[in-house]
């Protein structure tokens, strides 16, 4: 397999503040990589170097095996889909699709052809001679969609693309950017905090914070098999046990992830607790359970015979639902 | 359940506190009385007076009697086109392009560097370096300048100083624009103009490329263009509509201005003294309303053409 973006070490520190601290990340060709994380995490940062509007303090970047420090944007085969889009106000939507191509002096006919191929793949094919300001946020995404992969990049960058987008719009276009992305067999970088995202259109998913990478997988790793608490509170809100309930409950003194699915409210209890908060979410409902001074949550398919608040109740699970991670928190 | 009691109470009544409730439920009402002073100026006094003026210029002055004749004709805008005349107006009108020219190519870095690398105290400096000189009086910078300019000022001793007193003799000789110093030269009178001019330039100019977002240069940047095609396609575009509003300051300031040729160049006229003259010992004042009307009218082209250019698409 061909490493698509590879780096080493590399760091970016703004004054005292690290926003990258000694990453090592390799991102295969063809893949579909999320880099999930909160704000400020570190992840646009990361972007930022790989399209080479930043430059790192340290370490190296390469892309396609070639080191790109000092290289600028303009000269990377990397395109960029920004997070508000960033469409030239003063041009019309063709015009803003064919602006690479225009600079790089193609001619005028084969521009319009190729920047209107473009349109066509995103389903703009006909908006061309609108304005930016007279499109929609789902429309104006598209745009900047075609005007990204127009000049055929070798990796193609995501900023937050969808994260100014109404839900049914969201979900819409998750499907639209996978099928894309295979179509077009294009790296595809993906940055989000939105961990359902990530974990459903990447291939792998790199989770940031505080400027490290945490945890590199596929969507299943990192949903199932966490390596840290954070990363298991980060995606998906797991329920984080400390190590001496975990040493009570399986004989291990470390962290252990349970997912909120995971727990079943009748059988064997293996915990008693409070519930605190119950909110209905249509096919399922979320508990808050006040147990051995930790807040849990528990997923459970809505029903007429749910606890409701101050309720006392058993809470029980699968051993091997149980996942151990480290000794660190 | 009985209503809780939040402990919310209301503001005190009071007659600002009325009048505040009137407005809200009315804001048409606080907006007309916003604007009720500058529309009845504008509306009255302003406008009033030029059209006023507009009907004086198609007067006419009776040659022996020296009384303006209040029948409607057009022969006063005919003299206007009398070699004379036409000469004051071209000569203000190629002025005051060449001056906008300047104007904007000199302001452009300093309005760049402001707008997109000064931040906090160096934005203050920078604001406070471009305004600083419009707080002492126009009239003591133009007689500084005359006599910076003069033949025995600072200019020709620093030329001399550096050797090339030949140069200023060069440019000096220069037949039409030249003269026996700066100070009574139409490059004289050019460099006054762009120095009293040049903030007017630069603060529109740093405001609009200040509204450029700064992603789009990163966009541009990404999509393959070197800072020049950045420059050429994104920036200068975006940014245009504040030089265009810049150059309506000075060129129509140039156009107007009576003090600056008068006191730094040539004893030929411009637009603004023929009025001053014609209006004053003169006493015709058909013919100095005439050529009132001259920059209105310029002006008037000069934003339709800045209009079809597009100059005010992006705002």
């Amino acid at each position: 397999m061909t490493v698509a973006v590879s780096l080493r070490a590399v760091s970016r520190h703004f004054g005292a503040v690290k926003a990258l601290d000694a990453v090592d990340l390799d991102i295969e060709a063809g893949e579909f990589f999320a880099m999930l994380g909160p704000s400020g995490s570190g992840k646009t940062t990361c972007l930022r170097l790989i399209a080479g509007f930043e430059q790192p303090t340290s370490g190296h970047i390469e892309i396609f095996g070639e080191r790109v420090e000092g290289v600028p944007p303009y000269r990377r085969s990397v395109n960029t889909v920004f997070q508000d889009y960033a469409l030239f106000p003063h041009m019309n939507v063709i015009e803003n699709v064919a602006y690479s191509l225009m600079l790089r002096k193609v001619p005028k006919a084969e521009r319009l052809k190729t920047a209107e191929a473009a349109l066509d793949l995103v389903q703009l094919g006909g908006y061309g001679a609108r304005r930016p300001g007279q499109l929609s946020g789902g429309q104006r995404q598209r745009v900047a969609l075609a005007r990204a992969i127009v000049n055929k990049p070798k990796v193609l960058l995501l900023d937050e693309p969808l994260g100014a987008l109404d839900l049914k719009l969201r979900e819409s276009m998750q499907e639209e950017l996978k099928s894309l992305q295979k179509r077009l067999g294009i790296t595809f970088v993906f940055v989000t905090h939105d961990q359902g995202e990530a974990l459903s259109m990447a291939d792998r998913v790199a989770v940031f914070s505080d400027g490290r990478i945490r945890q590199v997988g596929t969507p299943e790793d990192i949903y199932q098999r966490p390596d840290t608490p954070f990363v298991a509170d980060f995606v998906g809100s797991s329920n984080v046990l400390p190590p001496d309930l975990v040493e009570r409950l399986a004989g291990v003194r470390r962290f252990a992830s349970l997912r909120p699915e995971a727990i079943r409210l009748g059988g064997e209890a293996r915990l008693t607790g409070t519930v605190v908060a119950r909110s209905y979410l249509g096919p399922v409902t979320r508990l808050a359970i006040e147990a051995v001074g930790l807040k849990l949550h528990a997923i459970v398919p809505s029903g007429a015979d749910l606890p409701g608040e101050g309720d006392t109740i058993g809470l029980g699970f699968d051993s091997v639902a149980l996942h151990l991670m480290g000794t660190e928190p | 359940m009985s209503a809780l009691d939040t402990g919310w109470t209301p503001p005190p009544q009071s007659l600002a506190g009325r009048l505040g409730d009137l407005f809200w439920r009315r804001p048409g009402l606080l907006v007309a009385l916003m604007l009720l002073p500058p529309v009845l100026w504008l509306g009255i006094v302003y406008i009033g007076s030029l059209l006023t003026l507009l009907l004086q210029s198609f007067y006419s002055l009776d040659e022996f009697s020296g009384l303006v004749v209040p029948e409607f004709t057009l022969a006063t805008y005919a003299e206007l086109l009398r070699p004379s005349n036409f000469d004051i107006i071209l000569r203000t009108v190629i002025m005051a392009a060449l001056v906008t020219v300047a104007s904007a190519i000199i302001a452009f870095p300093i309005a760049y560097v402001a707008a997109r690398y000064a931040r906090g105290k160096w934005k203050a400096l920078f604001y406070l370096g471009i305004m600083l000189p419009l707080w002492s009086s126009y009239l003591v910078k133009v007689y500084a300048w005359k006599l910076i300019l003069a033949k025995e000022g600072i200019l020709t001793w620093l030329f001399a100083k550096l050797h090339i007193s030949w140069l200023l003799d060069a440019i000096l000789a220069i037949p039409g624009i030249g003269g026996n110093s700066l100070s009574v030269s139409y490059i004289g009178t050019f460099l006054v103009f762009v120095y009293i001019w040049l903030p007017y330039m630069i603060l529109p100019t740093q405001a609009a490329l200040e509204r450029v977002p700064a992603n789009l240069i990163d966009a541009s940047s990404d999509l393959g263009g070197t800072p020049a095609m950045t420059f050429r396609n994104v920036i200068l575009p975006l940014a245009f509509p504040g030089i265009v509003a810049g150059s309506i300051f000075t060129f129509s300031l140039t156009l107007g201005d009576y003090i600056i040729p008068q006191i730094v160049g040539t004893s030929r006229l411009f637009i603004g003294q023929a009025v001053y003259t014609q209006q004053g010992t003169a006493g015709n004042i058909p013919l100095a309303a005439a050529f009132t009307v001259v920059p209105i009218v310029i002006m008037g082209i000069y934003l339709t053409v800045a209009k079809r250019l597009g100059a005010f698409d992006a705002l």
